[in-house]
């Protein structure tokens, strides 16, 4: 038997992440691995990770609202945040790309059955790069509910998904932006999925501060990416507390 | 190994954004016309499939690869300089594969002089999937570094699951979500 003296080890935040088996979320039910995650060392392929910089960005992809000569229908809004690592520190430039449906909770996406108008001048994406700061802001439309198939009468909160790098392969993280005080949160499995302690994290915030004057409403979402720096492992704080 | 100079204390530490489903209508946003070649002029083809618990193709994942070049050098800041893109992203075809155009790695070092053998870091992304699952490909023709690589010494009689298999012009790795075939993942 090999004994491996072990590289430094990560703080993983177990507690503020769903269990990928999540039964009222149906399509977890044969995708979720049933054996326990192994250990991976950080080591020199974790370590690093794509850096993928402003030619992944054009000039007004960070507005959604304007497509194809027109504007798109719905509630303008501005979302605007600050990326940080768990260990506080700033992640600048970097690749922050969205999708959402339309006001009508429609995607522009083939598969999409649901019969709400489609917008001719709203495609649902958008992706920008944080700034020094790690900072961050685009211009959309507030996305619609909409129905799904997962059991009786079940709708999805409005959201807008968020795919993010960081700097190293373990920062990578995709999740979805709500709004405040939705009043389908208490029906949907995805968002409950989240332990309970962590579901405010996935919220944004209405932010007067943001919203413009006569044009658009604001609201602030922060993310927290895993953090970089050599933490050590301290199994006492690793699963289930949470004293944000 | 990393350059960052400071060691956070508890009271620093912020708790992380939860992860979410990727769900099934990320194709208008994430894919891109190049996503697939991590080198357009690489001699290899890496083709990822997956299946769920069922055996059933996943034709909704997403794939993301992550590599270092033929040299063991990745275009990152601690990763010995190379301009090589190293990553690639796919989505699933309808028959649940990811096809990739790209350079066989090199091997890595490792602490107390160990030897990582040639591999390939592997997202997998799927409506259904709350948080990606994380894997690696090996390659079949480095059974001598595969002997000897720390995270497949790791696996025990798993290990193979992780090696790729030769096929035309490239190799092809099944992923199973779960079931009798069941693909080890990691936590990193």
């Amino acid at each position: 038997m090999t004994t491996l003296h072990l590289p430094p080890q990560y703080r993983a935040d177990a507690g503020s992440h769903p269990l990928l088996d999540s039964p009222a979320y149906r399509s977890t039910a044969l995708r979720h691995p049933t054996r326990p995650l192994r250990l991976l060392p950080q080591r020199l392929t974790e370590l690093t990770g794509p850096l993928l910089g402003a030619d992944r960005v054009h000039p007004g992809d960070d507005d959604l609202t304007q497509d194809r000569g027109g504007e798109a229908v719905g509630q303008r809004i501005v979302v605007h945040g600050q990326v940080r690592d768990s260990d506080g520190r700033a992640v600048p430039s970097t690749l922050l790309e969205v999708w959402q449906a339309n006001a009508g909770g429609r995607y522009a996406h083939v598969l999409d059955r649901w019969p709400a108008p489609l917008d001719p001048h709203f495609t649902g994406v958008g992706r920008c790069l944080t700034d020094s700061e790690g900072r961050y802001r685009f211009t959309t439309i507030k996305p619609g509910a909409y129905p799904w198939k997962n059991h009786a009468n079940a709708w999805r909160p409005a959201h807008i998904h968020f795919s993010l790098f960081g700097q190293s392969f373990t920062q990578r993280l995709i999740t979805q932006m709500y709004f405040p005080d939705d009043p389908m949160f208490f029906q949907d499995p995805i968002y409950l999925s989240t332990p309970e302690a962590a579901r405010s994290r996935l919220v944004s915030a209405y932010d007067h501060s943001a919203t413009v004057e006569e044009w658009a409403l604001g609201f602030r979402f922060d993310i927290v990416l895993r953090g970089r720096g050599a933490t050590p492992f301290e199994s006492d704080q690793e699963v289930g507390s949470d004293d944000v | 190994m990393t350059s960052e100079p400071t060691t956070p204390s508890r009271t620093t530490h912020s708790w992380t954004t939860p992860s979410q489903t990727i769900g099934p209508f990320f194709h208008a946003a994430l894919p891109w016309a190049d996503g697939s070649d991590v080198d357009p002029d690489g001699d290899v083809t890496l083709t990822v499939r997956v299946l769920d618990g069922a055996g059933e193709l996943v034709t909704d994942a997403l794939v993301e690869t992550w590599q270092a070049d033929a040299g063991g050098r990745f275009d990152h800041p601690e990763g010995g300089g190379s301009s090589f893109r190293g990553f690639g992203r796919c989505p699933a075809d309808a028959t649940g594969t990811a096809v990739f155009r790209t350079v066989k790695p090199g091997p890595l070092p490792a602490e107390d002089g160990l030897v990582q053998s040639p591999h390939v870091d592997l997202s997998i992304f799927a409506r259904g999937l709350l948080h990606r699952v994380v894997t690696r490909l090996y390659f079949p023709d480095e059974a001598a570094a595969n002997a000897t690589d720390p995270v497949l010494l790791s696996l025990g009689s798993d290990a193979g699951r992780l090696v790729a298999t030769a096929v035309a012009g490239g190799y092809h790795l099944d992923v199973h979500l779960q079931g009798a075939a069941e693909t080890p993942f990691f936590a990193v």
